[in-house]
């Protein structure tokens, strides 16, 4: 659509097309309401349309504007209804962006509606012509809202208090190979892993009902290494099972299938939709059982700078959706993240009132208004020998998943296992003691390991690894820094 | 068998040393420190028994070091755990809990498994030692 914006015609009401800044959508003098759902966007306009243009085209197309005037908006208090960009900046060294800051009437959102919210601000706007490239950064979520969820089924405190584990990270691993095993060997490496001392082991994203293992079998197999586990060491453990599934009926299926084998935790899929999410939760919270969420697929929208969604957008929505788990980056691992970014990830997750900063990509306060935090989850290509950054970057309110780490271990699952509790255990008291842990880990990891020889074969088998490539995504603010 | 709770099991048993180390860490991280034992350790006995209240306003850790060996004495053979409390907002609940004093002998847990329907089995577990009347376990 191409408008002139200089001759186009002013009359708000007549006939035709004109400028999405002359029917009220650019209001720079705008003052957001303390009520109002504020969204940070990164544009990239086309190259003849000015980005005061694009950003109340946004705003426009994410609210009540069609591409032309319709004069049954007369019929409506469309002041109120119209999202309003109030702000475009330009972001430093890339003159094609900028970022376009829109405010939306509390109005517009069903409560407890994350489709809906969804609908509205990642809808139709995202195909624009007259954008070249789209992204939702952040999103500030007013208390007028949150307050329409429930949040985590359990949150952080009583998934702790629950599994009674305080004062340390949390340990897991993901069974692998992904696929293949058969559910009776699938379940002897739930049972080591646990035995060996992790508090979770988790089915993969794509471990749903297969031929090679049905949902069922893998259930019964895993509750066995589960019990047999917590009988040999006298601590809570858990396997996230997987009940993603194809259907809702079969989904609560499987639930309650978990439940009734003592199940404490069942894991979903991203895949499953929002509006699944929120009914497993739902589920979850009636029935006391933890909600792991594996954000799969997240990166097809989350990781590019110039169009999609930024992945802090999608943990507040899971924080109010409702999971206690969510996997979240390593900074060390495999996996794309930027230590700054994932640390303001972590951030949005965990704590009740975050604090707008830069430097971590979050571009407005939030108010959690008391809802509990999300036990973000570090998986993917970590092992014993990082555990000094991963403590450092991440803090004890989280799981560290090393499933490589664990399983290939050259002494065994359990060995594996023994390896990261003993580094783990040993960082924490280290941090607790004074210790620059950071700094020292190396050392730290060392000393450990002449009492445990699982951890030293651990650090000789992977203590050099490392993952050292730029990421694709980082606040505009700062410099890529690389491990 | 060694029981796991806690956060540290998985290392050598801490020395008074170690243990203050940690208490100083509560206390300077603002924290009350508790004491408790048992001599039931299942894993979802929550409530052990309290070594009187928690210090709240004990800030020095040599007093809440002499509280725990006072404990560690009056029962040599039961498990004794060191927690401390975070009772800022947003938290109110343990921030760390370490287990300082078990048993000589840890005979562990039976798992019992009963067979239902459909292959399901139920299971429960239970400490060998609370076979015996509490005070005779260990």
């Amino acid at each position: 659509m191409e408008v002139d914006i200089e001759q186009a015609e002013t009359s708000r009401w007549g006939a035709g097309v004109i400028p999405y800044t002359k029917m009220g959508f650019w209001q720079p003098d705008y003052e957001p309401k303390d009520s109002d759902i504020l969204a940070a966007f990164r544009i990239t306009p086309q190259a003849n349309v000015p980005p005061e243009e694009a950003g109340a085209a946004v705003a426009g197309e994410s609210s009540t504007a069609t591409w032309t005037v319709v004069w049954t908006d007369r019929l409506t208090s469309y002041e109120q209804y119209q999202a309003k960009c109030y702000r475009v900046d330009p972001v430093p060294g890339n003159p094609e962006q900028y970022i376009a800051y829109i405010a939306y009437d509390l109005d517009l959102f069903e409560e407890g509606s994350i489709a809906n919210m969804t609908s509205s601000i990642i809808g139709n706007v995202f195909g624009f012509k007259a954008l070249k490239a789209l992204r939702l950064e952040d999103l500030r979520i007013p208390p007028h809202y949150t307050k329409t969820f429930q949040g985590p089924p359990h949150g952080i405190v009583m998934e702790r208090e629950y599994l009674n584990k305080f004062g340390r990270p949390l340990l897991g691993a993901t069974i692998k190979p992904k696929l293949g095993l058969s559910a009776r060997n699938y379940g002897r490496v739930v049972y080591e892993g646990l035995r060996g001392g992790l508090d979770f082991t988790k089915d993969d994203e794509n471990i749903n009902s297969q031929p090679f293992m049905r949902w069922r079998d893998r259930f019964l197999y895993c509750m066995e290494g589960v019990q047999t586990a917590q009988a040999e060491t006298g601590e809570i453990k858990g396997h996230y099972l997987n009940i993603t599934a194809g259907t809702m009926e079969q989904m609560y299926e499987r639930a309650e299938f978990a439940k009734e084998l003592g199940s404490v935790v069942v894991m979903i899929d991203l895949t499953i939709g929002y509006t699944a999410m929120t009914s497993m939760s739902n589920w979850c919270r009636k029935n006391g059982v933890l909600l792991h969420l594996h954000r799969a697929g997240h990166s097809t929208f989350t990781r590019q700078k110039s169009h999609g969604v930024n992945f802090r957008v999608l943990a507040k929505w899971s924080r109010l959706i409702g999971v206690d788990h969510i996997h979240a980056g390593t900074i060390v691992g495999k996996l794309e993240g930027d230590p700054n970014s994932v640390q303001g990830y972590y951030d949005t997750l965990r704590l009740d009132k975050v604090a707008a900063n830069p430097v971590r990509g979050l571009y407005f306060d939030q108010d959690w208004a008391s809802m509990p935090g999300v036990m973000p989850v570090a998986s993917g290509g970590i092992h014993a020998g990082q555990m000094h950054q991963l403590l450092h970057y991440l803090g004890d309110d989280v799981i560290f998943q090393f499933g490589g780490g664990t399983i290939g271990h050259p002494m065994g699952i359990a060995a594996g296992a023994a390896a990261n509790r003993v580094a783990l255990e040993a960082m924490v008291k280290a941090r607790n003691e004074g210790r620059d842990f950071l700094l020292d880990g190396e050392a730290i990891l060392r000393k450990a390991a002449q009492g445990s020889p699982e951890l030293e074969a651990a650090l000789d088998v992977w203590g050099s690894i490392s993952f050292n490539y730029e990421s694709t995504d980082t606040p505009d603010v700062v410099a890529t820094p690389s491990f | 068998m060694r029981i796991t709770q806690g956060a540290f099991s998985f290392l050598p048993d801490l020395s008074d040393e170690e243990i203050l180390a940690q208490v100083s860490y509560s206390l300077d991280s603002g924290w009350a420190v508790s004491v408790e034992f048992t001599d039931d350790p299942h894993p979802r006995n929550t409530y052990w028994n309290m070594w009187g209240l928690p210090m709240f306003d004990l800030s020095d850790p040599a007093g809440v070091m002499y509280e725990i060996n006072r404990c560690r004495q009056a029962y040599p053979n039961h498990y004794v755990r060191v927690n401390a409390f975070d009772s800022s907002y947003g938290r109110q609940t343990t921030a760390l809990s370490f287990i300082v004093n078990r048993p000589a002998e840890e005979p562990g847990f039976r798992l019992s498994r009963t067979e239902t329907q459909d292959r399901r089995i139920s299971y429960s577990i239970s400490s060998y030692a609370s076979d015996k009347p509490s005070g005779e376990r260990y």
